[in-house]
């Protein structure tokens, strides 16, 4: 895990590392996309991209109300490979087709970068020893192996807090973008991504399910304000 | 249905619905993930539904052992040292059949086992799955930890008909491969099949410091001595069972060779070792699925 940096230092040491960041910012962040990516996110490109700021929020912590997902934490690799879904029409989305194809491939990574850094509080914990009758909690934890159907947690990791950088977290996500990932992945309008696993998956899952483990992982707002 | 000209209608209909049955099952590998099989088709035994297991003080052992293999470092930390779990191999907390479920293991002991040429009893079963695959400690006998296992695996077991042989027990044992396993082709099965979950270092994955794609092969995985190092039982938990989710979907021979690509790998020591790699090859690995004191890409395996 990545230890996030929560607070910045006080004024003078932030002056101080100022100057040091300058200098080597240009090896660095550059190199990273850090500064371009920000600049992204809270810009845009200049380009027919607008600011990914505006619907993912400042911290990149999403809005849950309208179901943009939270991007902060996100791991780079699955920021960009989505994008990169958005942008040839694979992940149908009207709203972020245009936005992913007017950003290059180095901005897709950028992007990709820059939220990735940005800190997100841990989850708040899960019981993950519920009984059958919590179904959205079971399905989760336990998942319906007569069906064949893996335990979210078996990928997503404890907590549905994401496992490496192909698995993101669920944690943190609203019930809603949830809720309307699995029902595309099912209904084919989101690919199934690496081995058709959440096409599967979202396949052995009834509305009823859906609802259930998408309210019960939307419900780990992980201390959003 | 021409040339065979006594066949009812009726009989050519069941005759076309085999033959289609076989063309579907020929076609394997049907690459679809849609197709895959992943439940526990074989097996008419159910063990009994969670919100049955008893709240009494026998249900808080029952608890305890489902506990321990869920999480079983946290449950059973002393007896543990590789960062496994029980349900890392017996899928669905020891229930699915063709995982190694507790229900069938339960029910087949006492039994005697040419692995220690003596009869065993369950609990030093058990004791053996510490001792090996999760290269630790056995507990002793009468410890809590082992009671609370059999606790649940019995409760698990409850109906299945002790002293027959029972579907779903162990892995479905896989046909011999056409051709004999590979590690080049194995390793190009890991690359597709394996390592977007465990690694292309075979190392798995951890999150927030709890195992959730366990190791295959270093000195966090199964050692030596464990039943999943010997390649004819890796391919057949493969096959049923890997990728999750996805079981059925390799070949025959794609878990054959993917197996025996991950049983090269070196591993904690047989805890039995004795004088050297090929003494102890000789007294408990004499067989062409041990690849224990073989030597694989110049490494003898088993020297450490």
């Amino acid at each position: 895990m990545r230890i996030k940096r929560r607070s910045l230092p006080s004024r003078p040491l932030r002056a101080a590392a100022l100057c040091i960041a300058l200098t080597a910012a240009a090896a660095t962040s550059q190199a990273q996309g850090g500064g371009q990516g920000s600049t992204i996110a809270m810009q845009g490109n200049g380009k027919g991209a607008t600011a990914c700021a505006s619907c993912h929020g400042a911290h990149g912590e999403g809005n849950p109300a309208a179901g943009f997902p939270r991007l902060a934490g996100v791991s780079a690799p699955y920021i960009e490979s989505q994008l990169a879904l958005f942008a040839d029409g694979q992940r149908q989305n009207p709203v972020m087709q245009p936005i992913a194809k007017a950003l290059s491939e180095a901005e897709r990574t950028a992007v990709g970068h820059y939220f990735s850094d940005l800190p997100f509080p841990p989850p708040a914990a899960k019981d993950e020893s519920p009984t059958p009758a919590q179904t959205g909690a079971w399905l989760a934890a336990r998942g319906r192996w007569a069906d064949g159907l893996p335990a979210c947690v078996q990928c997503h990791g404890p907590g549905g807090a994401g496992v490496g950088s192909a698995f993101p977290p669920l944690a943190g996500q609203s019930a809603a973008y949830i809720a309307a990932q699995l029902h595309a992945f099912k209904s084919g309008a989101r690919p199934g991504g690496p081995m058709n696993l959440m096409k599967v998956v979202a396949s052995k899952l009834s509305d009823t399910d859906i609802s259930a483990v998408a309210d019960y992982y939307g419900s780990t707002d992980g201390g959003r304000k | 249905m021409t040339g065979i000209p006594m066949f009812t209608s009726r009989m050519g209909a069941i005759a076309c619905l085999a033959l289609g049955a076989f063309a579907a099952g020929a076609a394997q590998p049907a690459k679809s993930p849609d197709d895959a099989e992943g439940g526990s088709s074989s097996a008419a035994f159910k063990p009994p539904p969670e919100s049955a297991m008893p709240t009494d003080e026998f249900g808080k052992s029952v608890k305890l052992g489902e506990q321990i293999f869920l999480h079983t470092k946290e449950y059973a930390g002393k007896y543990v040292g590789n960062s496994l779990d029980c349900v890392n191999c017996h899928l669905d907390a020891g229930r699915k059949a063709d995982a190694s479920p507790l229900w069938a293991a339960y029910i087949s002991y006492p039994a005697y086992r040419s692995k220690n040429k003596h009869v065993n009893s369950y609990a030093e079963r058990l004791q053996g799955c510490f001792r090996f695959s999760m290269n630790g400690e056995a507990p002793p006998l009468g410890d809590k930890v082992l009671l609370a296992l059999e606790s649940y695996s019995y409760w698990l077991a409850k109906g299945a008909p002790v002293g027959e042989k029972i579907a779903g027990r162990g892995y479905p044992a896989l046909p011999k491969p056409a051709e004999a396993p590979d590690y080049g082709r194995g390793s190009k099965v890991y690359a597709q099949h394996c390592a977007l979950c465990h690694g292309a270092d075979g190392q798995g994955q951890q999150s927030a410091g709890k195992t959730v794609f366990p190791p295959l092969w270093g000195a966090q995985s199964f050692n030596w001595g464990a039943g999943m190092h010997d390649i004819k039982n890796a391919s057949a938990f493969i096959k049923a069972n890997m990728p999750l989710g996805l079981g059925g979907t390799l070949t025959d021979q794609e878990a054959w060779d993917v197996a025996m690509f991950m049983d090269s790998h070196e591993r904690p020591q047989d805890p039995r070792f004795k004088d050297s790699v090929a003494a102890t090859r000789k007294a408990h690995h004499d067989s062409p699925t041990s690849m224990y004191g073989k030597t694989v890409n110049g490494h003898l395996l088993g020297a450490q």
